[in-house]
């Protein structure tokens, strides 16, 4: 049982020490950029015969 | 394992947009009939100028299919028969090649028709040729010395 | 495990001399290899043909063999041989030997190949596809540089065994682990080109068979070429999660996260051989578009990496007192090559990225398949995040098994070199994307095609590629320069091989991880429901094999 508790200690201990703000801003940058190339060429591929 | 909240908003939303991918190319594969070249017929590389379609290169008008002509292309190191063909404008066609010797590539350049030759195998494409003008058709798998002067030429007119 | 791990800080330097002798030939093939693609660019700028009877087509076979097969392998072979010996320990004189066999094995057949090649007796590419018909020998040398790489993996899978043996119920260390992961895809991925050399290409060509079946043997290509490119990327990854981390003076972001997305890349890059052929005849579009499928599940650990990575960077920047939304990228050692060459290989991973997402989209690769686009493309993943990575690892990899030191100046022209590879890339594979997506082929010599409108469209990004590989000709001098300084002429010294540490060290690594028997059953599963049907299919409706033909 004393396992649980100590795996819950370590998890808050990480949350708090790190923002990871610019983390998130960066893959969703990141993730936009995959978005915006794919439908450009999934695009291509519909207009062309 | 400790995920940390903002990696399991990344992860959900990756891959989120990886199954929008695969629905859009699923639904338009299996429901529009966008599938890429598979053909499964098969046919003796050997005696290619003697089966049909393929005693007959060229665009042929046919009756009674979904489609209003076949173009039958016959490849082989280092060219197609046939070397130009004209196609009407807004004419629905099924595209036919096959080899007679080693794997060629057949695109037709700034066109989605791009699919392996491949000896023994009948490779085959449906589409509606709806935009005017001059096609370069390039063999884009290596064939051999001369495969950089493999090609051909579609015109589509009005 | 983390006080076994300091212990051990220096590689031994009878395990030094191994590493090293992989690196020699490594370095040796970028300096042909690269040669091989300066040549090519020029000559398909339209404004140079090749002298004293050098074919373009052997010249690429050339390129692509060196490249992609001898100095990748010899890279990653060393590379992993000595990653073992610093994190698991010094390797026993029994592994050390079988490294040693592994190594010339793989020498004797390169040689034969590269001999094949030279003599014109096998301009078909390094895809050999049949029935275009080598030189038997080339196919045996190709044969014995798997079967060396074999026996290399088994290295490290005994050293793996007896680290595990000597610390039970501990998770081994992160290094050797990914080693391990990377060896036994690499094992299991090279049955199928193994396959198809020894029992359909090596006999034919002979002339023991007069026949070979074109579709089965590129099926059993694309079965090994796809995780192929996992087993170039896997080492780069190995840099980017536990030696970057350190470089820079923080932390990996998450142990147990690195390792379970090794084991994604070990379950999901084999079964996926098929968005290779997507354009090809004989294979029903409903296994084509499973494959596709199952393509996408791979890019899940390579989004997980992405997260790990920033996350590294943005807690090293924090702790550093970096303030705002992106406060933390000024903070970053900028001016130290080990992290800024592989730093830019990461950034030119995210077009590559996109660009294989692309490729692997089913129909929309009628678009790209085989024009110049898909060069471009893997010029960015493999001949920019992979190799500039092994470059990074190679400025202080090299000193500290040979004992010296990389000083400021060789440093400052790292940093140019990777500069420079920045640029040229930029020019050479933005333009092949750009003139690929105009129908532009791949693996063609300069060609007016007859004085088509469509292929004079394809000259100024053809002038770009030749602009972009000059440039990147001369970053290839550069690394050589500093390869020949680093290994025989920098001053004595001590260079460290750096090792990160996890940001949290009391989160064990779950034991389920390490369990070979369920991950490779779940491989074996996999692949077996991707290829069984559409194997038998092919062999069910085969056609009369081809003829053996020697069209250059």
């Amino acid at each position: 049982m004393a396992q649980p508790g100590l795996e819950k200690k370590t998890s808050t201990k990480v949350e708090d020490q790190s923002s990871l703000k610019g983390t998130l801003a960066s893959v969703f940058l990141l993730g936009f950029f995959l978005i915006i190339t794919w439908v450009g060429v999934f695009l291509l591929f519909v207009n062309r015969f | 394992m400790h995920i940390h909240k903002f990696e399991k908003i990344w992860l959900i939303f990756g891959v989120t947009t990886l199954l929008v991918f695969l629905s859009v190319i699923g639904v338009s594969a299996f429901y529009l009939g966008n599938q890429p070249p598979s053909c499964l017929a098969t046919i003796n590389p050997e005696k290619v100028d003697t089966t049909a379609p393929f005693d007959k290169p060229g665009l042929n008008k046919v009756e009674g299919k979904e489609w209003d002509y076949e173009l039958v292309y016959v490849a082989s190191a280092f060219n197609y028969t046939p070397g130009e063909v004209e196609v009407p404008l807004g004419a629905k066609v099924k595209v036919l090649a096959t080899t007679k010797d080693v794997v060629h590539g057949f695109n037709v350049a700034g066109t989605n028709i791009n699919m392996m030759l491949e000896p023994g195998y009948i490779s085959e494409y449906v589409t509606t040729f709806d935009k005017a003008g001059e096609y370069l058709i390039v063999c884009n798998e290596y064939c051999g010395a001369g495969h950089h002067m493999m090609s051909s030429m579609i015109k589509v007119v009005e | 495990m983390n006080s076994f791990v300091e212990k051990i800080k220096k590689v031994d330097s009878r395990d030094a001399k191994l590493g090293m002798a992989h690196f020699y030939v490594a370095f040796i093939g970028l300096f042909i290899g690269g040669m091989a693609g300066l040549l090519q660019t020029l000559v398909r700028s339209g404004q140079f043909t090749l002298p004293a009877g050098i074919g373009y087509y052997q010249l690429l076979t050339l390129h692509g063999v060196v490249l992609a097969l001898v100095m990748t392998t010899y890279f990653i072979m060393g590379f992993q041989l000595v990653s073992v010996s610093r994190t698991a320990g010094t390797l026993t004189n029994k592994q050390r030997n079988t490294g040693w066999v592994g190594f010339w094995l793989m020498t004797i057949g390169t040689v034969m190949a590269a001999v094949m090649i030279l003599l014109n007796e096998a301009s078909v590419l390094y895809t050999f596809y049949a029935p275009l018909q080598a030189h038997a020998l080339f196919y045996v040398g190709l044969t014995l540089v798997i079967v060396g790489s074999w026996v290399s993996g088994s290295a490290i899978i005994m050293a793996y065994v007896a680290w595990r043996r000597k610390n039970p119920g501990q998770p081994s260390p992160l290094l050797t682990f990914m080693s391990l992961v990377n060896t036994l895809m690499w094992i299991v991925a090279t049955i199928g080109v193994a396959t198809t050399v020894l029992f359909q290409l090596l006999p034919w060509s002979l002339g023991l068979v007069e026949r070979v079946d074109v579709a089965i043997s590129r099926t059993l290509f694309w079965y090994f070429g796809h995780p192929l490119v996992y087993f170039w990327l896997l080492p780069a990854y190995m840099a980017w999660y536990v030696i970057v981390p350190k470089i820079i003076g923080g932390k990996i972001f998450s142990d147990s996260l690195a390792r379970l997305s090794f084991i994604l890349f070990l379950l999901f890059s084999i079964p996926v051989g098929f968005h290779h052929q997507l354009m090809e005849p004989g294979i029903d579009p409903a296994w084509k578009f499973l494959q596709v499928v199952l393509t996408f599940m791979v890019i899940i650990p390579s989004l997980m990496t992405a997260f790990s990575l920033f996350a590294t960077f943005e807690t090293f920047g924090r702790s550093k007192g970096a303030t705002g939304l992106f406060g933390w990228l000024k903070k970053l050692p900028w001016g130290d090559a080990r992290f800024l060459i592989p730093f830019i290989g990461m950034l030119s991973f995210i077009p590559g990225g996109a660009g294989g997402i692309i490729n692997a989209s089913n129909q929309m690769n009628q678009v790209i398949h085989n024009t110049i686009w898909v060069t471009g493309h893997f010029h960015l993943t493999v001949a920019t995040a992979v190799i500039l990575t092994f470059f990074g690892i190679s400025y202080w990899l090299i000193p500290h098994l040979t004992g010296r030191t990389l000083t400021k100046a060789m440093n400052k022209l790292a940093i140019l070199q990777g500069v420079l590879w920045a640029i040229g890339m930029t020019f050479m594979s933005g333009a092949m994307h750009f003139a690929g997506l105009l129908g532009a082929p791949r693996r063609s010599a300069y060609s007016e095609y007859g004085g088509a409108a469509q292929a004079a469209e394809w000259v100024p990004y053809q002038i770009a590629q030749a602009v972009g590989g000059s440039i990147l000709f001369i970053a290839i001098i550069l690394v050589l320069y500093i390869f020949i300084n680093l290994a025989f002429f920098a001053p004595k010294g001590e260079e460290e091989f750096p090792v990160g540490e996890a940001a949290n060290t009391t989160e064990k690594a779950p034991m389920i991880l390490e369990n070979w028997k369920l991950w490779l059953g779940l491989v074996v599963l996999l692949i077996a429901f991707a290829y069984t049907i559409p194997f038998i299919d092919l062999i069910e409706n085969a056609p009369i094999g081809s003829k053996g033909y020697k069209l250059w």
